[in-house]
């Protein structure tokens, strides 16, 4: 077949916004929350709501804010009136699928210019009732969601012999971190090390401290074509591969210290972006750490460093912001979780990077960065590689 | 949906109650119906909408531009509702109504409380009637009745009034409570783990193509897709693969803290399953302790595990559970 008919299209993101996450945004609505990120992306890409073809939406699951369907109530603010408008639902990975479902109209050529945002308002939600309901005949979870993710911190730590302050180190690079990013919902200044390692002890061996908060908040981005891209008036930033995979919550096997569907997803994004040293090839690493443990673990599950390894790389202040491999420069989801969009969050910090427009928490001459979110028990899995140059044939 | 034959089943009951932030245009319109007053919101084109919304559904427009609207109007479509369920406006049977308010170019959905459906047309002339106790919410309007307007099919006088929106104490949230009512079956796998478990044996399911016992069973291998049809007792006994101590008491669990949440591998399982570990101060519990079930008078499941006073597991035999 000829090129032109099996090529994809390039997709570029040209326009970011964000609303500045908070613990409460009781001035605002839902559609007031979302239409705020909205209008900061459009104007980032110097766009209007009449150069948008088409809307895709993310949030968590619908219990959680107990509106059934809130798209359909957000397409006036969202200016979706007769454009197509999708919604996505991976759990809390669903800010990356949102964000690689409106890629992928781009490059299928569906759509020229795509409107993606995610959302969670939770303190007009309860994450924890919606994920625990009463269901007859079967066992309670006894221990709530931290509860459910400590015993896979400690099979790490016994799978790789990483010292318990690890953890503590994350928690606060973090929350450091996200004091250079004026989003960031915590911002901590007087926090010290020795504050986190103080912390109580919420989940052996998970401290207060190295958990995320509860935040509300919306993220939006444009997505576009590479005539698109050639009249945005800032840097764009262009999807060098993007892929997500599942696996179910529980069966025989499963390894969710590293699970298998994370692995893949990797392997495929940098197949897609030729990427074969993840290490040295990518400048930045924005990813979904709910927990400060999963930085380690992640690291290996992710192919940055060899399994067993990940804590050393922690450990030796190369995630840090000055490091040679920065993960989580604005500070991440352990300094901002308003669940729904924190997977888009982490898509478009990396975007951010690559574009030069990270602000204070800009990484000197990021090229490459990775955005990366998970979700479920571990079983869905989003990712997308972005680059400041568009991606060679 | 009817359980299959032989299948449990029970109620099961979700609800909880939300609140909602209103936003501006939402504040105005419940904190006005609380003071008796109608606001609708008028967009670029001249256009009254009520009830009142904060983006234009034609433009995309933010529109703040509040109006007040009369409390009469015109049916514009109707269905009548022959037995009202629980938390619906009226008790008695009553129409659903889109109402036309004077002034205003859309129709609201309300109750209309009316004797018979022979007593509801489209372009019937309604007012509001509103409920004695207002607390800014749509339920202040208690319902519309029917009303003698002299054959006028509208109000030629009514025109809609810009409005200042100047309450005092403005209703900034609402709670807004959900529930959901289901029939939960756990269907025929689980339904036997269910009844073996009454005579305390524990019996998974083997994948006739992995050979992996699934514990409790589901029916089906998730990694296959096949079903699992053969019956496999495992433990009692199991290792702790992995455990968490749990700290800060979670609502309504009546155990005290700290105690131990562990993943147990019963001997046999192909996965752990999920229990509390007691008899054994909690900071000695390890990965690769051996455990036994202990079992409470009147539990569907094992109360909890305690050591079974054997030597620990090696890593080796349980580290493919993790």
């Amino acid at each position: 077949m000829p090129e032109a008919v099996t090529s994809k299209e390039c997709v570029a993101v040209v326009g970011i916004g964000q609303t500045k996450h908070v613990a409460a945004r009781r001035d605002v609505s839902i559609a007031g929350l979302v239409r705020e990120a909205a209008v900061r992306a459009l104007a980032d890409a110097e766009l209007t709501w009449a150069d948008i073809d088409a809307v895709v939406i993310g949030k968590a699951p619908d219990f959680f804010e107990g509106v059934m369907m809130p798209e359909l109530y957000l397409a006036d603010a969202l200016g979706a009136v007769g454009k197509p408008m999708l919604r996505v639902h991976t759990a809390g990975s669903v800010g990356g699928s949102t964000a690689l479902v409106a890629a992928n109209l781009v490059a299928a050529r569906v759509h020229r210019t795509v409107l993606t945002l995610a959302f969670e308002k939770q303190s007009e939600s309860n994450a924890m009732w919606g994920l625990s309901l009463p269901v007859p005949f079967q066992q309670p979870l006894l221990a709530g969601a931290g509860g459910f993710f400590a015993p896979h911190v400690r099979a790490y730590m016994r799978r790789t012999g990483a010292p318990d302050t690890i953890g503590s180190l994350v928690a606060y690079k973090d929350r450091r971190n996200a004091l250079l990013n004026p989003y960031a919902h915590l911002h901590e200044h007087d926090l010290t090390l020795e504050k986190v390692q103080a912390s109580p002890m919420l989940w052996d061996p998970i401290r207060y401290s190295e958990t995320c908060p509860s935040s509300d908040g919306a993220c939006a981005m444009i997505l576009t074509d590479r005539t698109g891209a050639a009249r945005s008036p800032r840097p764009p930033a262009w999807v060098h591969g993007g892929a997500m995979r599942s696996e179910p919550t529980l069966f025989a096997g499963k390894d969710f210290v590293s699970p298998q569907a994370g692995r893949d997803c990797a392997a495929d994004v940098y197949r897609q972006a030729g990427v074969t040293d993840p290490r040295r090839e990518i400048d930045a690493v924005e990813m979904y750490v709910p927990f400060s443990w999963y930085e380690p673990m992640w690291l290996e599950n992710l192919g940055f460093a060899e399994e067993g390894e990940g804590w050393k790389l922690t450990e030796a202040g190369v995630t840090e912001l000055d490091g040679d491999l920065p993960v989580n420069p604005s500070g991440g989801v352990l300094s901002t979780n308003p669940i729904g969009a924190s997977g888009m969050i982490r898509f478009a910090e990396a975007a951010l990077q690559v574009r030069g427009e990270a602000g204070e928490h800009q990484v000197e001459g990021a090229r490459r960065a990775l955005g990366h979110a998970y979700g479920g028990g571990a079983q869905f899995f989003s990712m997308w590689l972005v680059g400041d140059t568009p991606p060679t044939a | 949906m009817t359980p299959l034959p032989g299948t449990l089943s029970a109620p099961l009951v979700v609800e909880f109650p939300f609140t909602r932030s209103l936003g501006p245009v939402q504040s105005a319109f419940l904190t006005g119906l609380r003071e008796r007053t109608l606001l609708g919101v008028r967009t670029q084109a001249g256009e009254v909408l009520v009830p009142p919304v904060e983006y234009d559904p034609a433009t995309a427009d933010e529109l703040r531009d509040l109006v007040e609207v009369g409390a009469t109007g015109t049916v514009t479509t109707w269905a009548w509702n022959p037995e009202p369920r629980r938390g619906q406006p009226l008790a008695t049977p009553f129409a659903w109504v889109l109402v036309r308010l004077d002034g205003a170019d859309t129709a609201l959905l309300h109750a209309l409380d009316a004797p018979s459906p022979e007593a509801v047309r489209t372009g019937l002339r309604v007012r509001i009637r509103w409920a004695a106790e207002r607390s800014g919410a749509i339920t202040d309007i208690a319902c519309f009745e029917p009303y003698d307007s002299g054959g006028s099919d509208s109000d030629p006088a009514a025109e809609p009034v810009p409005h200042t929106v100047a309450f005092e104490d403005p209703v900034t949230g609402i709670v807004a409570p959900a529930r959901l009512d289901y029939t939960y079956s756990p269907g025929r796998a689980q339904t036997r783990y269910l009844h073996a478990l009454t005579e305390r044996r524990t019996v998974g399911e083997r994948c006739p193509s992995c050979a992996k016992v699934y514990v409790p069973p589901r029916g089906a291998c998730p990694t296959c897709g096949v079903a699992t049809t053969d019956q496999v007792e495992v433990g009692p006994r199991g290792t702790v693969t992995t455990f968490c101590i749990v700290n800060i008491k979670a609502r309504n669990a009546e155990i005290e803290v700290p105690y131990v949440y562990a993943h147990i591998a019963l001997d046999g399982a192909g996965l752990a399953l999920h229990g509390r570990i007691a008899g054994i101060p909690y900071d000695q519990v390890r990965m690769g302790l051996r455990v036994e079930p202990v079992w409470s008078e009147d539990g569907r499941y094992p109360d909890h595990y305690r050591p079974a006073g054997e030597p620990d597991a090696d890593y080796d035999t349980y580290k493919e559970l993790l």
